[in-house]
């Protein structure tokens, strides 16, 4: 028998799991298909099939499904990531992602779209994997097995997101040491020229399409750059205490809890915030970080907004004028 | 201490009632007006969703009445509003306002840290005058609810127009002032009266009808939604919300020992579309949807604030639904450049295509296919 096919559209969580997920699969005897990086025609293919109101990130996803489709594929990888940890979620779009493209793109392959809760029942994930598993195999310890290996996989792609390495970017610096001590030493503002935290949901800093490639351009300038990945949980989770209440976005906590961080040891010179237009948690988030910033006026901040319209030569500009800006700051 | 707090619809006259019973100083905000929205857009982000930039005009222009500490719900997620409290209390900060901010989080499983909040804020160590304050809202708000449900009806056939809308305000005045619950359910039932009162005109078939589904801020506060009922009723449709004031703080305050079958029915009914909750009422939404079908309704109006999260979910699957059920949905996402003429257009095209829908249906004797009516975007 042919193996099973199941494709994953490379959008979305993908940029935070892909080392998991693609483990766990092809551990369970999947052959997996990620579609292509994003193009101008993933995006322009999601912006038509998806509504008006959407977010571009859930656009781009839509591009990315009906990439898989023309690849041919018997499933497609799409869980609903609830939450993944305790009394945080993920966005109501995404809880309801499953469901739009089921219902927005027929006709269409089956859908892989077990529902992943662990903010009350941690034990709940044992359960999904086994359903998630079963269009595969349904050998437990085969389950069992690729579980480990992916957990393991995942846990090294965190370390190397910690020590410098950027997705979708070729990984430079990746074999050093963690770019941030867990005691909040911050070591990368002794590196040689200045240093620029890019920070934002991953699916736009690691989409060198969607960030129009900002990573690149900074580094092009000698520029080294940081991420949110590279800021260890723990400082983050510091940061959070501080504040009056807890977020309750997973990917939020990480941007806000380091963006707090990084303003407060000034450990960079300068931060970008990339956000989707139209994104729910990013239009906070973004408020909180922008506010924070402007009060301690220590380190230069810049939001950008990114939409199906972001063009390469606006986004330059507005570059230069920061940079500068963080030349004059950190001198 | 001088408390206030957001204006949602009527909501005002419960949290006046209650927060008065407990013995706190009340400063309404004024109702909210172009100015109220200018002050809020030129304060909140500038993606924050509606509702948001609504409260922060509110409390600015409450605190040029003096007003010192604000209350309002907090929530866990996941949608934004959560999370409204503590960026609005940065923007206060940031802006020199000294508020005191008073967020009461939802019970997590037991009434206790609500109640504990309460007694912190308004000194008030009696459980019993708690009890009553609350019962005292909530008797309220469900005389309020009978008397908009009825509205949406009889609005539709109303021989004068306005006269509706001045029965309602009546109506709320004298649930305003009732001091007791006795007075409260005489002052509701003679709301109701009032409208029996209000001249029809007859002789005219039936109305449309017509349910408006959404997110609740937008369809409790007449300012934002710009009087859509009473802009619908006017064009003699006959409408139903999918939520009132009473459920609103049941799924808000996350009492799930209030929670009715109605909700397990309209889960149930947005099964074969969304299979989860995706928060805020984007699950209801679709399966409201369904069950106005059902109960013959002629149409659904979705209103929503651009960029809102459950209801872009919705938004996504209403086409389906439909498609499936045979109802033809409207789709209004608004936000502060929103004009009452721009929609009122918008609804009487909708209007016209219901009623001409049910004509032919009439004349054929049978079910017509459900117009699909794509209409997206905002302003323009
Ligand atoms: S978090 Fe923002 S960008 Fe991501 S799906 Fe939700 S609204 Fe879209
Ligand atoms: S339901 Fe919509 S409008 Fe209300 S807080 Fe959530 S995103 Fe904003």
């Amino acid at each position: 028998m042919d193996d099973v096919r199941v494709g994953i559209p490379r959008a979305l969580l993908y940029h935070e799991y892909a080392a998991l997920w693609t483990t766990f699969l092809s551990g369970l005897g999947a052959e997996v298909v990620v579609s292509d990086p994003t193009s101008k025609t993933i995006l322009d293919e999601g912006v038509k099939a998806a509504v008006d109101e959407a977010c571009l990130p859930v656009k781009v996803f839509y591009g990315h499904v009906l990439d898989l489709c023309r690849k041919g594929v018997d499933y497609i990888f799409l869980p609903r990531v609830v939450s993944v940890e305790r009394r945080a979620f993920s966005c109501p779009k995404l809880l309801g992602l499953p469901d739009m493209i089921r219902h927005n793109l027929r006709p269409f392959p089956y859908l892989i779209d077990e529902t992943v809760n662990l903010s009350r029942k941690p034990r709940q994930l044992y359960g999904a994997l086994w359903r998630v598993a079963a269009p595969i195999t349904r050998n437990p310890l085969r389950i069992a097995q690729a579980w480990r290996r992916a957990t393991k996989a995942h846990a090294e792609f965190q370390d190397r997101l910690r020590c410098g390495y950027i997705p979708g970017i070729q990984a430079a610096g990746a074999s050093g040491g963690a770019i941030f001590t867990e005691m909040g030493r911050a070591d990368a503002a002794g590196a040689p020229g200045l240093t620029v935290a890019v920070i934002g949901h991953s699916y736009n800093v690691y989409d060198r399409h969607i960030s129009l490639d900002i990573v690149s351009k900074l580094r092009q300038w000698g520029v080294h750059v940081v991420t949110a990945d590279m800021v260890p949980h723990q400082l983050v989770q510091e940061e959070m205490e501080r504040m009056p209440k807890d977020l309750f976005w997973s990917t939020g906590r990480r941007v806000l809890g380091s963006a707090y961080y990084l303003l407060r040891s000034r450990a960079v010179d300068g931060l970008v915030h990339l956000v989707s237009f139209g994104c729910g948690p990013d239009s906070l988030v973004g408020e909180l970080v922008q506010r924070r910033a402007a009060r301690l006026r220590t380190t230069p901040f810049l939001l950008l907004t990114l939409d199906e319209h972001s063009g390469e030569a606006g986004l330059v500009t507005r570059l230069e004028a920061f940079m500068d800006m963080v030349g004059v700051a950190r001198r | 201490m001088k408390v206030t707090f957001p204006h949602m619809g009527t909501m005002w006259v419960a949290a006046k009632a209650i927060l008065e019973d407990l013995d706190l100083e009340v400063v309404v905000p004024p109702m909210p007006t172009r100015e109220t929205m200018s002050i809020g857009v030129k304060h909140a982000p500038e993606f924050a969703c509606l509702p948001l930039k609504v409260n922060v005009g509110n409390y600015i222009e409450a605190f040029q009445r003096g007003a010192e500490a604000i209350v309002m719900a907090g929530g866990v997620g996941p949608c934004r509003f959560g999370y409204y409290a503590q960026v609005e209390r940065e923007i206060l900060d940031d802006l020199g306002y000294p508020y005191r901010m008073i967020v009461l989080e939802p019970p997590k499983g037991h009434l206790g840290d609500l109640i504990n909040e309460i007694k912190d804020f308004t000194g008030q160590r009696s459980l019993r005058r708690i009890y009553r304050a609350v019962r005292l809202g909530l008797a309220k708000m469900a005389a309020l609810d009978a008397v908009e449900r009825q509205a949406g009806i009889v609005r539709a056939t109303e021989a004068e127009p306005g006269a509706t809308s001045r029965a309602v305000r009546k109506a709320t005045n004298l649930i305003d002032r009732a001091a007791l619950i006795e007075d409260i359910r005489t002052a509701g039932q003679r709301g109701l009266d009032f409208l029996e009162a209000v001249p029809r005109r007859d002789g005219e078939p039936a109305p449309l009808r017509v349910g408006l589904i959404g997110e609740v801020y937008m369809l409790l506060e007449p300012f934002v939604n710009l009087d859509i009922e009473r802009q619908l009723g006017e064009m003699g449709v006959i409408v139903e919300r999918h939520v009132y004031l009473t459920d609103w703080i049941r799924s808000h305050l996350a009492l799930d020992f209030l929670r009715m079958d109605h909700e397990r029915e309209t889960r149930k009914a947005a099964e074969p579309y969304l299979r989860h909750w995706v928060g805020g009422h984007g699950l209801e939404s679709i399966g409201n949807t369904v069950l106005y079908a059902r109960r013959g309704f002629d149409g659904v109006i979705q209103v929503a604030p651009l960029t809102c999260m459950p209801e872009i979910v919705a938004r996504s699957l209403l086409p389906v639904v439909s498609q499936d059920v045979d109802l033809p949905v409207l789709s209004l996402f608004l936000d502060e450049h929103s004009g009452e003429a721009g929609i009122k257009t918008r609804l009487e095209a909708f209007v016209d295509l219901l009623t001409r829908r049910r004509e032919s249906r009439q004349r054929a004797g049978r079910p017509a296919v459900a117009p699909q009516l794509e209409v997206s975007g905002h302003r323009r």
